[in-house]
Formats: structure tokens, sequence, C-alpha cells
């Protein structure tokens, strides 16, 4: 793979010698105020949601606020309402993912051929990513999912499907905006990744006679593990956060069947006022976030090892 | 980048947390500053009579040069979470706040909000000229906490030309058996008219509003006098298998999404022949701007089934909190907005159709907002006079209110039951198994929140 091998001019710096501490921290100083920033505007909230969760804390029982020990874990894992988020957030996770990968990578496949008007073309496939996921969750309900109103009902009704898109399948009305919205974010890292390959390299394999799909199984694939690695994990990282679809579009419902995490505690916390629940609700998504990723990642990266 | 990242994942405890810092840094804030200026800080919630109040704040300025005021406006649910957070953690950020009926006594006794009865007895005032109903229900042991800016009830709202096509009479007190009827006779799908449109949407401001006059009308209770849940009682099942029988086959499309807006436009365009809403949804009926059917909506009382009336009640107050800074310039802002003299000055510089309704008996007297209200001023005023708020069903409960259980886990509680509820007007359970989740949360809600042991 010498396409992704660092050359070695980029490690012939100016100077040899390793800077000593003190040159270090004065290179570093300008960094440091805005290192400060977010330690405050992200960690001193942790803290303090790990805080709570150890409090038996209802807003609107003015005399709660005793420590509380794990029973606010306790009884959020024991809680099948919070069971059922953990599933439906995995199967909205993964759907959403695994989807809008796939057809982000074909599209960056297309859009990495020259033809006219790429550039209008690779704007337009751009811009679900940029409308804001309220209006766009709220487009989607009213002029997509409506049963009577809605487009979708309208493209399909002269295959004979109409249906209640949002009662009927609530998760993969979920699935289906998600994938809308994230699709361009994955097809910008795979297009990054198409046009990182050493064009040599390519033409070198079609000089030897191999046909396009071997091209692109045997060196491209392999060139954008990286690059899946990075989608995959970020389209989760972000995509296991989702709340202003589920709000907008269906509140969790019909029932809890699109009810995830981030909506779960949205609920304990600003309907029940529940603080405690909702802060170790919170610590205990962060934990399994930061176990399955590492997890999830490992996995992924040592099948793609294997396959190449 | 990871854990960077990930600590996003709590996104709204994070928030939560760091608004209930930023409210305590400002502290104190609302109140007067040392130049002598007195700041009243109102959060109040969006809707069109409270941009009006904007709209006229300038003439309280005239009368009251030594007092400014600032409107902090937010969306129904935002303004409950950021009023409830405020005063729970007691930063005084607001001087006024405006609650509904479900909060006032809550927040009374808890001791967050003030009693207005001595304000209120100044003479000026009139306190007596509130609807006595909207009065008791935003009353905590026989004292006024809210002062009620607008009132509103439920009544069956019905398209006139398509009865009278179908050779069909609306009685003066339906029954909800009548209008099942009625629904399956002008139910018309191929025509693009549903035959009634309900709240599907889980909330329980939203679903659970129209639903619990259901309930209790049909007999039904969700707690008895000893916090014993009731929600799989037979009455309660048959009213909820009313409900949602005839939401699902004659409702309107989409019904388990379709709130108190959806329905509202459905009507309006002229897509169902009944509507059981909030009396409130007729001022838009009969506006020319946003209604088709101006003209040919009749209004009828709430259905009901075994009690007299099943109207619900719920009002928007005005209440200073008692971490106000300044409070005695918040009641100088506050009663001139519940006063008879604003009533008067919305009707003559904004137009009498746009009078808060549902608030004083005097408003309903003045010729001008009953010519420009004819169509349904009367029966606004007759359902929320008949609503009894101490007992709105056929059994004593230990709480004031109709449409909701006036304890603080309700809003949880309501919101699951809805959930359920809605699961079963999507198809995806039964009545029955609805039910019996719902009874198993109200339980567990009588026991957690130490109603009983």
């Amino acid at each position: 793979m010498t396409a992704q091998t660092t050359p070695d001019t980029a490690r012939r710096g100016p100077t040899t010698r390793e800077p000593t501490r003190g040159e270090r921290w004065i290179r570093r100083t300008p960094l440091l105020p805005g290192l400060l920033f977010v330690i405050a505007m992200t960690q001193i909230p942790f803290l303090f949601t790990v805080y709570y969760s150890f409090q038996d804390s209802n807003l609107l029982r003015p005399d709660s606020g005793s420590f509380a020990g794990i029973s606010n874990y306790g009884r959020v894992l024991g809680d099948p309402l919070f069971r059922n988020a953990v599933a439906n957030t995995v199967v909205l996770t993964v759907g959403a993912v695994v989807l809008s990968l796939a057809l982000g990578l074909a599209l960056a496949v297309l859009l990495d051929r020259a033809f006219l008007g790429r550039g209008i073309v690779r704007t337009l496939l751009i811009t679900p990513f940029l409308v804001m996921p309220v209006a766009a969750a709220l487009l989607w309900k009213t002029s997509m999912y409506h049963p009577v109103y809605g487009l979708l009902n309208w493209a399909l009704s002269p295959f004979g499907v109409g249906a209640d898109w949002v009662n009927d399948f609530p998760l993969l009305s979920i699935v289906m905006v998600l994938t809308w919205q994230w699709t361009p974010f994955m097809m910008l890292i795979m297009l990054a990744g198409l046009q990182s390959q050493s064009p040599e390299v390519l033409e070198a394999a079609r000089v030897d006679g191999a046909r396009p799909f071997a091209v692109f199984r045997r060196i491209t694939f392999p060139h954008l593990r990286r690059f899946v690695e990075l989608a995959l994990l970020l389209g989760t990282i972000y995509i296991v956060q989702t709340f202003d679809a589920i709000y907008m579009i269906t509140q969790g419902g019909p029932g809890q069947t699109s009810t995830n995490l981030p909506y779960f505690i949205y609920l304990q916390a600003f309907r029940a006022f529940d603080v405690g629940e909702a802060a170790a609700a919170g610590v205990i998504v962060v934990a399994a976030t930061l176990v399955v990723a590492m997890f999830a990642l490992r996995v992924v990266s040592s099948l793609f090892e294997e396959e190449s | 980048m990871l854990i960077r990242t990930t600590r996003r994942g709590l996104p709204v405890v994070a928030a939560a947390t760091g608004l209930a810092l930023l409210a305590t840094a400002c502290a104190g804030a609302g109140g007067g500053g040392s130049d002598g200026e007195r700041v009243v800080t109102v959060a109040t919630v969006a809707n069109p009579q409270m941009d009006d109040i904007q709209a006229l704040a300038d003439e309280f300025n005239a009368s009251n040069p030594g007092i400014t005021v600032e409107f902090v406006v937010l969306p129904e649910n935002q303004l409950r979470d950021r009023v409830t957070q405020d005063i729970a953690t007691q930063s005084g950020q607001y001087d006024v706040v405006t609650v509904g009926t479900y909060e006032v006594p809550i927040w009374a006794e808890n001791g967050w909000i003030i009693s207005l009865d001595e304000y209120g007895s100044d003479p000026d005032y009139d306190i007596d000229d509130i609807i006595p109903t909207v009065r008791s229900a935003l009353s905590y042991e026989d004292q006024m906490y809210g002062a009620p800016f607008y009132g509103e009830s439920s009544l069956l709202m019905y398209r006139e030309d398509l009865f009278e096509e179908a050779g069909l009479e609306m009685p003066e007190a339906p029954t909800w058996e009548e209008v099942a009827g009625f629904a399956e006779e002008l139910d018309d799908p191929d025509g693009g008219v549903s035959g009634i449109c309900l709240r599907g949407v889980p909330g329980w401001g939203e679903l659970l509003a129209p639903l619990n006059t259901v309930i209790l009308t049909h007999g039904g209770q969700w707690y008895d006098e000893d916090w014993n849940a009731h929600l799989d009682s037979p009455e309660v099942e048959e009213a909820v298998r009313t409900y949602v029988d005839l939401v699902s086959e004659y409702g309107q499309p989409g019904a388990p999404n379709a709130g108190f807006t959806e329905c509202l436009t459905t009507m309006a365009q002229g897509d169902a022949a009944m509507f059981y809403d909030s009396t409130v949804a007729a001022g838009n009926l009969e506006d020319p701007d946003s209604s088709s059917v101006v003209g040919d909506i009749g209004y009828a009382p709430a259905p009901v089934s075994r009690t007299e009336h099943a109207g619900w009640l719920w009002a928007w107050a005005l209440s200073i909190p008692t971490t106000s800074t300044d409070p005695e310039a918040a009641w100088e802002f506050v009663s001139w907005a519940t006063s008879r003299e604003y009533h008067r000055l919305v009707g003559e510089r904004l137009g009498w159709e746009r009078v808060p309704p549902g608030a004083r008996v005097s408003t309903y007297d003045i010729p001008e907002y009953q010519e420009a209200a004819e169509a349904f001023a009367g029966p606004t005023y007759d359902a929320i006079d008949n609503v009894d708020v101490e007992q709105p069903g056929m059994h004593p409960q230990p709480w004031t209110g109709v449409q909701y259980v006036a304890i603080p886990e309700f809003q949880d509680l309501g919101t699951r039951v809805s959930q359920e509820i809605s699961a079963a007007i999507a198809g995806q359970q039964s009545v029955e198994e609805a039910l019996r989740k719902s009874q198993a949360y109200a339980e567990e809600t009588a026991l957690s929140g130490g109603y009983r042991d």
C-alpha cells in the first residue's frame, strides 16, 4: 500500500533537536484558553451529571435531594422502558449508519468520475446535510410521510403501495430520515478517500488487465478502510444522539416503539423532572457508548485487516 | 476525539445542569437596579393572545412609567421546562410566570408562587368578576394563586352543512353514542372527509385532555380518594374503547400523530365533519384567514355519557414566584394584564374577536364582543361555567382539576399512559393491553410518589 505510507519528506523538519519541556509549553500556551474553555464546557457539566446520578433529586418535590447511592442506576437498568430504548437506539443507529454508508459509498464512486455538471450535482447531494435537523424532520413529517398529502404515498401509489408510514413503520421512517440526512456526510468522507488514491496504481492495475470491479475490490476498497472506519465511528456517535427527528416526527411513539435513549432521557429530565434518574441514564449511555465504540472499532478494524 | 464527542450523549442533562448554573448566576437580575428603574421579567407562552399583550405593553409603560417589562416568550413545553427549573432551583429569573391550571395548585403547595388574594382585594381589580370555575381551578386552599389571562373548555364543533346534507340533526346535548353514529354516517374517505377529528398524539396535554373527559363522563376515574388506581375498571375500558374505535375507524388519517394543531388544520380545511376540542379552536374556525369553513360550523356541548356535562377546563394564568425581588411591580403588571380595562383595550386597539376569552364574566356583557364572537361566545361561556373542577366525574377525587391529575408526577405518568393509548390507536396493541400497562404505571406512581403505601 504505497499510496498511503507517509512520504519521507514529511518527517524532515527544520530542526532535528527535541524541544525542551519549557519550549513545549511555550508552544502550547496559545492553545490553553481554548483547552480550558472546552474542559469547562464539557467536563464540568459531566461531573455535575455524575454527581446528580447519585442523588435522589426530583425538581417537583422540594424535599428531595438526599444521597441515593446507586439506587438510580438500579432503577434505570431495571426499567423495561429503558431497555426498550436501548434496543431501539441500536436498531436506529445500525440501520441508519449502514444504509447511509452504503449509499454514500455508491454516490461517492459516481462523483469520483468527471462528468458535465459534477460541481452542481455534488452541491445538490450535500444539501440534505446542511438543512437544520428540526426543519428536515418537520418537512419529512408533513410533506413526505403524511398519509393523505405525503409525496411518498403519491410516488408509490402507481405500484399500489400506500401506508401511514409514521404509524405503521415508525422506526423505518426515522431510519429513512436519518439516512437521507447522513448520506452526504458519508459520501464526503468516501469521496475524500477515493480522491486520495494514487492514479498510477489504478492505471497499473488496468494495464495489467484488471476489470473495474476487481480494481474496486482489490485496490480501492482496501484503500478506503480507514475512511470507512472513520465514517462508521463518527456516524455512530452522532446518530446515537438523534433527538430532533424523534421529537418532531413520532414523539417516541406509537407507544414506545421509537423512543431512543436521548428521547428517554429527555422524558425523564423534563417530563418526570427526575434529575437523578435522568443523570444516571446519561452516565450509563456515555459509558456504554465508549465501550461499544471501542469494541466495534477493533472488530471492524480487524475484519478489514484480514481482508487486505 | 472519541471522548470529546461522546460527551454530547447527554445533551439534555448537561443542558439542564448548565442552565441551572447559569440561572443561579443570574439570580436577582430580574429585580430592580440601583438607579430606581424597576424591571419585571415575564415568562410567557408563545400564542396569539400573548403576542397581543406584548403589542399593548406600551400602554402599560405609559401608565406605569417607573416599571419596565421584559418578555421571555417560549413555546408551551419549553416554557414549562424552563419555569419549572427556574422555580425549583430558586434562581429567581422571572417576576411573573405564565402557568396553567395544572401547575397552580401544585406550585402553591410547594410554596413556589404567592397568593394573590391580598393584592386582588383592591376593589378596582374586581376579583369577583373572574369566572368562578376558573378562579377555583386556580386556587389552592381557597386562595387564588394565579390571575387568569384566558380560559378554555371543550366543545363539539360540527359541520352544519354536512349534517343538513345527510339529513342529520345534532341534539342539544349529544352523547358519545350519538356522536359515534354521526361519525359512521358522515365518514367519507373517498371524498376526503373524516367522520370526526380527535387528538391521538401522545402527551398529557394532547391526547389525554379530550380522552379524560370521555373517561370521566363514562364514570371512570384515574384514582379514588385513597389513591387506588382505577385505569383497568370496566368504565375506563368502555370509555377508552369508544374513543379509540371512533378515531381509528372514522377519524382523520395519521391519527396517532395528530394533535390540536393538526386537527384544527384538518377541520379548517373542511376535511372532517366533527371536531371535539378546545373552545379556543372556535375562534380560528371562524377566521376567514385560516379557515375555509367559516359560517358552516355549529357548536354543541362536550358529548356526555353518564354525567350531565363533560367539558374540560384549562386557563393560562399569571403568577408571581416567591423568588421575585419586586412582587409589587409584578402585581402591577399582572393586575393590568388581567383587568377589565385590558379586555376593552384589546377590543378597541386590536379587534373585538381577539379579546382573551374565558377569564372575566363582564367580558361577555360587552356588546361589541357579543357581536364579534356571536357564533361561539355563548357556547364557550356555558362550557366553562358548567365545569365542576372539584368533582368533574361521578366519583370524588382527591385533587382539583378535570382532564389531569394535579400531582407533580402526572406529567410523566400522563405521558406514558398517552403513549400506550396512542399505540392502541395505531393498532399496535389492544385497548386492554394499553390499559393493563397504564394501570401498572398508575399504581407505581401512587407508591413512588408516596400517596399510598
